[in-house]
């Protein structure tokens, strides 16, 4: 009894402890999963392009929401993914850029490449906290009823596009 | 030397923890202006997670320090404006976790871990006192 009382509270601490190394304190929950997208209407990058609405994303199929700037550099990382999926027509990509100024953003896109199919400027940062953004890059999957159904903190890396995003896109797909 | 070293102890003394808070940012009621700082110390900062967005530098902690201090001149209540956080960021960014469900343990564990210390300690002193009255009388 003396010496298994303190052995059993090791091995229960032990445990406890190992699960909640496995567990990233960086990665916060999302408020939104499975809620609407918040309300924005967002002005585009370019003089005389389209608003970028959340309402915009009804009905439309999967499309992902991807918060960048070009003071970013953890977005420097993924724009190459961001390139590469931009080509595939299963979901639509819109880019949210984030406290950021337009000649830089633009500058950024001339240089790296314009994923984007539509971009809206969130120069004030409010639509970012509206999002629960807490930095970027941070990527948002939104389906077909505009509720966010995935929130990706940090540059997607193809790891987490096949584990997360992938069955997303197939879900999607078949609902259609 | 000596003047030196008091100089420099009285410095650091002096060396309060400094507010991000910047003029520009504070509202003109001072009421209002000590209420967005007692919300501001309760809001974690989403950058650097262990400072509150009242002493956090980063832009976004100054961003929430703003949209704090619209919300109370807009008339909404602290706890409201709490919440209105809350909503965007979750549970989280309260530096002071509420006591509900998933946080009993959290909140309660040490009591009941100093009840379970105190109590064995007392089972453990009352099997002893015996022994320890023959040791003092061999001295």
């Amino acid at each position: 009894m003396s010496t298994a009382l303190p052995l059993a509270l090791f091995v229960v601490m032990g445990a406890v402890l190992a699960l909640g190394l496995r567990h990233d304190p960086k990665v916060l929950p999302s408020m939104l999963i499975n809620r609407p997208v918040p309300v924005f209407d967002l002005p585009g990058l370019a003089a005389g392009e389209a608003n970028l609405k959340s309402d915009a994303f009804k009905g439309k199929g999967l499309t992902l929401i991807n918060v960048f700037a070009s003071w970013c550099v953890s977005c420097r990382e993924e724009h190459p993914l961001l390139m590469r999926i931009s080509k595939d027509a299963r979901f639509k990509l819109v880019g949210l850029n984030w406290k950021d100024s337009n000649g830089d953003a633009a500058k950024y896109l001339e240089t790296y490449g314009n994923p984007y199919a539509q971009i809206g400027t969130d120069q004030s940062g409010r639509a970012g906290i509206d999002l629960g953004v807490s930095g970027a890059p941070e990527t948002f999957a939104v389906d077909a009823q505009g509720r966010v159904r995935l929130r990706i903190p940090g540059a997607l890396t193809p790891e987490i596009w096949d584990k997360q995003i992938e069955p997303l896109i197939k879900e999607a797909e078949k609902a259609s | 030397m000596i003047r030196a070293l008091f100089l420099a102890l009285t410095m650091m003394l002096a060396a309060v923890p400094a507010h991000a808070v910047m003029p520009d940012e504070m509202l003109k009621d001072p009421a209002l202006e000590a209420r967005a700082r007692v919300i501001g110390q309760e809001l974690r900062c989403l950058v650097c997670q262990n400072q509150s967005i009242d002493d956090s530098d980063a832009t976004l902690a100054r961003d929430l320090r703003v949209l704090v201090r619209e919300r109370i001149s807009a008339g909404d209540s602290d706890a409201k404006v709490l919440d209105f956080v809350v909503q965007r960021y979750g549970n989280y960014v309260l530096l002071k976790p509420p006591v509900q469900g998933n946080t009993l343990l959290l909140w309660f564990l040490p009591f009941g871990l100093m009840a379970l210390g105190l109590g064995l300690a007392l089972i453990y002193l009352r099997q002893q006192p015996m022994a320890d009255d023959e040791a003092l009388k061999e001295e």
